[in-house]
């Protein structure tokens, strides 16, 4: 039998594993296709991902192919595969690790294609930047106010700390959701890519800021009065000196915590807000802008593929709530009003 | 009645007051900031919007407009939206029906599953509960957004449920149509938080269980579903009432995914449209709303916290 001990150690790991692999992807990911995001092949408008095989036809073992796909029918969008054409998958050719010759036959796709024949792969991994990189910035934004905040209110104490506490207590008492979405409105309704990703940076790490700030407050409250800044205080080091060399330090195992639960709930947020349309728009792909496409209309039943987004989207949540050993999820809370 | 408790009531209630109207006024100075009006989405000739500007009073300055809405806004008049030509505290009273319903179906349902399913899983240790337990591992890491798209595509499959949306006449239907359309969006909302409550219940179970109360019950020869169900139970639910403060504000985050995805008529899609069409007092409503819905969750959710306290043994 398995103790409890040894489950959670191994759940960690698959956590850690599972965030590494998720990392690699979104550095490595756009060298996996040779197609460029928003390349359209309007022959291949919806078509199905197409799966690596090591045995053809004949059941004989060959290097590893695809089989190139048919259009049978360009009004349903049915595709099936061509047994007679194999197109051997190439080691470092056109650009990518993996690919086929386009001129082999059909382009290779291996998470299928959209609406508008696009490699839903090099989507993905450009959308995997996009998104985390979004969380992981705002995450880093609110951590660091937070820590700001926290900091000078539990070293100051009195009217600075009453004051910034009840600062911090109003925006956690905010609806997460509408204040994000109001904050957003107030740009223009049409960005550019790199405008949209510091605005939603901005506003996500303006409604998060106040939860690492409460935690970081009390940790540096408590550690004030203890001998080892006291002494630091009696030889003359500076209040800054003190706060940043000797109390935050204090803060770092809770800023840790703070941050599994901050990213999740930044990376859900992105993708809410591109979703409804407010955050990354055509043709620039993130996990959220990726889903509202998937959303029209019938595509999600009839091509499954284009919700791979909302499944690495499942997939980050999972690596932080294994890693974190999660018994208290980060869709609860603090984090959880971060949308 | 104690006083004590009053004051701390009223205290919280105009508390919330102030901080209802602050984020009214917060979304009305975010969206009036933002570039373009109200007018502008309807792509009118120069002299019509123009003219137009000047009925709806868009034209006067800000703070002359502000001035009217606060002194309104105390009279409960919220002003008119101008994409719906209707009061905007007619539409909200709609709309946050329809949020309301679907939020607190989906917190009842969550409740009921997640806390049995927790204290199953809390108190034993099979294959079942580790299958459990895994299960809503799992479940706690998908968001709303995700579990709407999956039983839409699930129920476009089927046909077991409407996929998505509300029947047009209103009020007029029957509640067994309300329920059908309700099912898919609750459900999706729900299941998370079941996840989540499963989880805490678990562990909370599992801590009281090792109390010298509840082994002392043990001791005294009570059986364990008895100790476990009453004298654990008991004890556990503290942990896990404190989360549904937080959980309140989840739901309301999650429904607004919820109702966009599943084209559900509620509070979060209003202000949605509102913002995208530039509605000034739309927005500002629906956030006031918005926040009126989140203190009194957590107000509830405190309330219900200290009457589950054994100290205060539900006489506060």
């Amino acid at each position: 039998m398995i103790g409890r001990a040894s489950r959670e150690r191994s759940a960690r790991r698959a956590g850690v594993a599972l965030g590494l692999a998720l990392g690699t992807f979104a550095i490595a990911g756009p060298w996996l296709t040779s197609h460029r995001p928003a390349e359209q092949f309007p022959d291949s408008v919806y078509a199905p991902p197409m799966r690596p095989r090591v045995r053809d036809e004949s059941g004989r073992f060959r290097m590893p192919f695809v089989y190139a796909l048919r259009l049978e029918s360009r009004l349903e969008h049915r595709f099936v595969e061509d047994r007679g054409r194999i197109m051997p998958l190439r080691l470092f050719r056109n650009g990518a690790i993996l690919s086929v010759d386009p001129t082999d036959g059909s382009p290779w796709f291996p998470l299928g294609a959209d609406a508008l024949g696009r490699d839903q792969l090099a989507r993905l991994a450009w959308g995997t930047r996009l998104s985390l990189g979004v969380a992981l910035g705002a995450a880093l934004g609110a951590l660091v106010v937070g820590a700001i905040v926290g900091g000078l209110a539990g070293y100051a104490g009195g009217v600075i700390d009453e004051g910034l506490m009840r600062a911090a207590d109003v925006v956690i008492a905010l609806p997460a959701v509408y204040m994000v979405l109001a904050l957003r409105a107030a740009m223009p309704l049409v960005l550019t890519t790199s405008e949209v990703f510091w605005t939603m940076v901005v506003v996500l790490a303006a409604v998060g800021w106040p939860f690492p700030a409460r935690g970081v407050r009390a940790v540096v409250a408590a550690e004030r009065v203890r001998e080892y800044a006291e002494a630091a205080r009696a030889i003359g080091a500076s209040g800054t000196r003190i706060l940043l060399g000797h109390l935050l330090p204090a803060a770092r195992g809770f800023l840790v915590v703070q941050t599994t639960l901050l990213v999740p709930a930044f990376v859900l947020a992105e993708a809410t807000l591109s979703f409804v349309g407010l955050g990354f728009a055509e043709p620039i792909p993130s996990w959220g802008s990726m889903l509202r496409d998937a959303g029209r209309g019938r595509t999600p039943v009839d091509a499954p593929w284009l919700l791979a987004p909302a499944a690495a989207i499942v997939l980050s949540a999972l690596a932080v709530n294994l890693a974190a050993g999660a018994v208290v999820p980060s869709t609860a809370p603090p984090a959880g009003r971060g949308l | 009645m104690h006083r004590g408790l009053l004051t701390y009531l009223l205290r919280r209630l105009l508390l919330a007051a102030v901080l209802v109207f602050a984020v009214a006024s917060a979304a009305l100075v975010l969206v009036e900031a933002a570039p373009g009006d109200a007018v502008d989405g309807f792509d009118l000739d120069p002299a019509v919007a123009a003219a137009e500007r000047h009925r709806l009073g868009l034209d006067r300055p800000f703070l002359v407009r502000y001035r009217d809405w606060v002194s309104r806004a105390v009279r409960l008049d919220l002003g008119e939206s101008v994409k719906y030509g209707r009061p905007v505290g007619q539409l909200i009273g709609e709309r946050a029906k329809k949020t309301a319903l679907l939020g607190s179906t989906a917190l009842l349902v969550a409740t009921l599953v997640g806390l049995p399913l927790g204290v199953f899983t809390g108190s034993r240790r099979n294959a079942a509960t580790a299958v459990a337990g895994a299960l809503s591992l799992i479940l706690v890491s998908v968001p709303p957004l995700v579990t709407s798209f999956v039983l839409l595509v699930l129920a476009a499959r089927t046909g077991w449920f409407p996929v998505g949306g509300f029947p047009a006449s209103g009020d007029a239907t029957s509640l067994a149509t309300t329920m059908t359309y309700l099912a898919l969006p609750a459900l999706a909302l729900a299941l998370p938080v079941a996840a989540t409550l499963e989880r805490l219940q678990s562990q909370a179970i599992r801590e009281a269980l090792e109390e010298p109360s509840v082994r002392a019950a043990l001791a005294r020869g009570c059986s364990v579903g008895r100790v476990t169900w009453r004298h654990a139970f008991r004890l556990s639910l503290k942990p896990v009432l404190a989360i549904y403060g937080v959980i309140v504000g989840g739901l309301l985050s999650g429904s607004f995914a919820v109702e966009i995805v599943t084209s559900w008529p509620g509070l979060g899609a209003l202000m949605y449209e509102g913002l995208v069409s530039r509605d000034l007092y739309l927005v500002a409503g629906c956030a006031a709303a918005g926040s009126i819905f989140l203190a009194l969750g957590i107000l509830l959710s405190d309330v219900a916290l200290a009457l589950a306290d054994p100290r205060t043994g539900g006489a506060a």
